[in-house]
């Protein structure tokens, strides 16, 4: 009966936070950079209303294509609309379209794919469902659902996220058709739980790890998406400013100014590839099998 | 019963190890893992390494191999002697030459250790490869004939067949093959039986005892069964902790064991020799548990399938009068686990009538089972599985009430009286399950089942994964329990040697059917069907009274 007396327990959590820091520092400066490079740009982004010099949509017809001068930090676009301040609001929209399609399809997802995991028979229709959207190229049928409802921000985050779920359905229906096995599911079966608790309770929590990990993709995936998508002109309106319709317009004028093209597909780049070190930073943590080996 | 007896005092000494000390990786403060083991091993001679679960005999046999995990363990003293080589000096590829060579293994799960996409006669041949060039004709007749050797059936099929085509038993002759075919000094052997049928089991005894004697190897065979013990061994080391408790010749040992650890190991051995009969009268009423002509086939014809269905289950019918124990025993695919599902209503069964409490349940929905879900309840073999490894143990104790509708305070209430009555303190419900051992899950397994106050419980293997002592005492436990709460127990098991122990009646099953339904007594005492008979007469070490250090009086028929 040793392990019964070993003082044990309310400590634990608290001695594992504490350790949290000593467990990142080992994790290397990557992580560590690519944090503090997402929490700049979303701060930016965030607080961009309070600081911008100038009114992002105000066309100035004088300042058509001005290099960077105190009045204009980047310069300003073929209208005259002050780019800094265009590239600062465009990562506002652009974030909350990476945060909202992972957000929503993640929920979606988890939903649907923890019915098919544990019902066979909704499972066989789901999949098929889930396999023929798969079936289409992603970035078609966000065009084609963008021109069927118009390009609005809504929109163009269902768009987005449609393609996207059939990949979260299959991650959680595949963990729930190892875990149902357990005998604590079958236990919990025996003792009379309901399904639905079943489901959330016992099921859910195993599926949080790899959700966590899946959602960082998606948020950078959909933030490109979304630069492609205002790229290609079906994005959200042009009237709101993206990374991606800022560029689209600036390639116009790439010879001329390349910055235009250069300062949002920069912060684009920074965001992404923080975006994906986090990810993978946490599925290491999360998932220790999957960490690299250590020689 | 007839031990070995043969002494090696003139045979050469194979392994030698010398004050071989392991301990964790990075940490001098803790305990080593094994602590200054001595002993040697000569050639043809079979020592067994017993211990219960934690004792370090694994950790010996990986450290001769020099497959010690890396990162994790490490030798940290001591000298390992194979003829005159020291094992710890050698570098990773001396020390590959010498595997398969000098010293080979066979480990336990034989599915595991051979690769699935490979055919089992490239796998032999891959040994040869590494060691030995050899051309491709030799190769293959060098390979048809260890697999000759280890009584392959058809050896030109087995050659080309892939391991999972292969029964459990020819997986691990093929295991042996590969162990064996470059003649080694040494084979270590790490409970190559334990994933085996007790018929499977008595026949890669008897291979490997034939093969040793052929070729004169030395060994090294670990076990926690004390009926393989008795069956095979010249030298008997038992283990404990790290530390060599106890070394002597077979017979000494189980005979006049010196050391109290020994003593007790030997004591929790469960006797094949049936449990007196009960003779007070079980309660009046009927019985808590009735089975009438249940059926479970699989894979019956379908929608644009047409085939044999496979039957695992057929015409079981069996009573358990409340206070009653009635074991089902037989080998793997006997269907008696899935007898168990289908009375638990885990799956559902093709046909028949399971009546609990008097309610008929057979064919209820999984809803409408709910309500009686409450009358039986079950406790699983793997004890690091059946508890949800996320939630306190207190937790997983009130989920039944609180599916009855209990509320959550007298809930956790009665789980800490539960937690007393399985004997385990009560702070033990705010702990989670990964801070107890094997047994103590096991019996808050048991503790989770009683909470709903069951008419039956169905204890499927539920001691199979506990070593010996702990076995013995989750027996008294459910034993106490039945006598308390005047529950039924429907004990699934393998080992006959448990069931004889705590069954009223026993129920043998072979192929889904039953074969033999009666006394404990008479079924284990004077086995009427021929396949009851194998059975028991393939239980290792049958006739020797473990506990008391003695043969048994009469040697079961």
């Amino acid at each position: 009966m040793s392990a019964a007396n070993a003082p044990v327990s309310r400590l634990q959590p608290v001695l594992g936070l504490l350790s949290l820091p000593l467990r990142l520092r080992k994790l290397g400066g990557g992580p560590m950079i690519a944090a503090i490079v997402l929490i700049i740009i979303v701060i930016a982004a965030a607080l961009a209303p309070l600081y911008i010099p100038h009114d992002p949509l105000a066309i100035n017809a004088i300042y058509r294509l001005k290099g960077p001068s105190e009045m204009f930090l980047l310069g300003t676009d073929a209208y005259g609309r002050d780019l800094f301040s265009r590239v600062v609001m465009g990562g506002r929209v652009s974030l909350f379209i990476g945060v909202g399609a992972a957000v929503v399809s993640v929920s979606l997802g988890l939903a649907i794919g923890l019915v098919s995991g544990f019902f066979r028979v909704a499972d066989s229709i789901i999949m098929r469902i889930m396999d023929s959207l798969m079936a289409i190229p992603s970035i078609l049928l966000a065009i084609a659902l963008v021109a069927l409802n118009g390009p609005s921000l809504w929109s163009v985050i269902a768009a987005i996220t449609l393609p996207e779920i059939p990949r979260v359905v299959r991650l959680v229906r595949s963990v729930v058709l190892t875990v149902r096995e357990e005998p604590y599911v079958e236990a919990a079966v025996a003792l009379g739980s309901s399904m639905p608790k079943i489901l959330w309770q016992h099921l859910m929590p195993n599926t949080l790890a790899p959700l966590t990990v899946q959602g960082t993709y998606i948020c950078a995936s959909a933030i490109l998406t979304e630069a492609i998508l205002s790229f290609l002109g079906a994005g959200v309106s042009t009237e709101i400013p993206t990374w991606g319709n800022i560029m689209a317009e600036g390639r116009l004028y790439f010879q001329i100014k390349p910055s235009l093209i250069f300062w949002p597909g920069l912060m684009l780049s920074l965001c992404i590839l923080s975006i994906n070190l986090l990810g993978d930073t946490a599925r290491d943590l999360l998932d220790p099998r999957l960490r690299k080996r250590e020689a | 019963m007839l031990f070995k007896t043969k002494t090696f005092e003139d045979a050469p000494v194979v392994l030698s190890i010398e004050d071989l000390t392991v301990r964790l990786s990075g940490n001098t403060t803790a305990k080593p893992v094994l602590d200054k083991i001595s002993f040697q091993i000569r050639a043809g001679e079979t020592v067994c390494l017993v211990g219960e679960s934690g004792s370090g005999k694994s950790v010996t046999s990986l450290a001769a191999m020099g497959l010690l995990p890396k990162g994790a363990l490490e030798v940290s003293g001591g000298r390992i002697l194979l003829g005159e080589t020291n094992l710890l000096d050698l570098n990773a590829s001396q020390m590959r030459d010498k595997r398969a060579k000098s010293l080979s293994m066979v480990f336990q799960e034989p599915m595991t250790a051979l690769n699935p996409v490979m055919r089992v006669g490239e796998q032999i041949e891959e040994v040869l490869d590494t060691h030995s060039r050899v051309s491709k004709r030799e190769k293959k007749q060098r390979v048809l004939d260890i697999m000759e050797q280890v009584h392959l059936p058809d050896v030109e099929r087995v050659y080309r067949s892939y391991p999972h085509q292969l029964s459990g038993g020819q997986r691990q002759r093929i295991m042996i093959a590969m162990a064996l075919i470059l003649e080694p000094q040494l084979l270590i052997a790490d409970e190559p039986t334990t994933a085996l049928d007790v018929t499977t089991q008595r026949q890669i005894l008897a291979l490997i005892a034939e093969l040793q004697e052929k070729h004169g190897t030395a060994v090294l065979f670990i076990t926690h069964d004390m009926g393989v013990v008795a069956e095979i061994a010249d030298t008997v080391q038992v283990m404990n902790h790290g530390i060599l408790v106890e070394r002597a010749p077979v017979e000494t040992l189980l005979r006049s064991p010196q050391e109290d650890y020994t003593k007790r190991l030997l004591r929790a051995v469960p006797s094949l020799v049936p449990r007196q009969e009960r003779t007070d009268k079980p309660p009046k009423g009927g019985p808590a548990l009735s089975v009438r002509d249940l059926d479970k086939a699989y894979g019956s014809s379908g929608w644009l399938v047409n085939r044999a269905p496979t039957q695992a289950a057929k015409d079981v019918n069996f009573d358990i009068p409340m206070g009653r124990t009635l074991g089902i025993v037989g080998e793997s695919g006997s269907g008696k686990s899935t007898v168990a599902r289908c009375i638990m209503r885990l799956i559902d069964p093709s046909d028949g009538s399971i009546k609990v409490a008097g309610a008929e349940i057979a064919k209820l929905t999984r809803s409408e089972m709910r309500p009686y879900r409450k009358h039986i309840q079950i406790v699983f073999q793997d004890p690091f599985r059946s508890l949800n490894p996320r939630w306190t143990v207190g937790q997983s104790l009130i989920e039944g009430p609180l599916n009855l509708g209990q509320d959550k305070t007298s809930a956790m209430k009665r789980a800490r009286e539960l937690m007393e009555l399985v004997g385990l303190p009560e702070d033990a419900v705010d702990r989670y399950p990964h801070q107890f051992s094997g047994g103590q899950r096991q019996r808050i397994a048991i503790a989770r089942a009683i909470a709903m106050e069951p008419d039956v419980l169905v204890a499927d293997e539920a001691v199979s994964a506990l070593d010996v002592s702990v076995q013995d005492q989750v027996l008294k436990l459910l034993d106490e329990l039945q006598k308390k709460l005047g529950i039924a127990i429907l004990f699934i098991t393998h080992d006959l040697r448990v069931a004889a122990q705590i069954c009223d009646e026993v129920v043998v099953m072979q192929k889904g059917r039953v074969v033999e339904h009666g006394k404990a007594a008479s079924v284990l005492g004077a086995p009427k069907h021929s396949y009851t008979r194998a059975l028991i007469e393939a239980a290792p070490g049958r006739s020797w009274d473990f506990a008391n250090f003695k043969e048994l009086p009469t040697v079961a028929a």
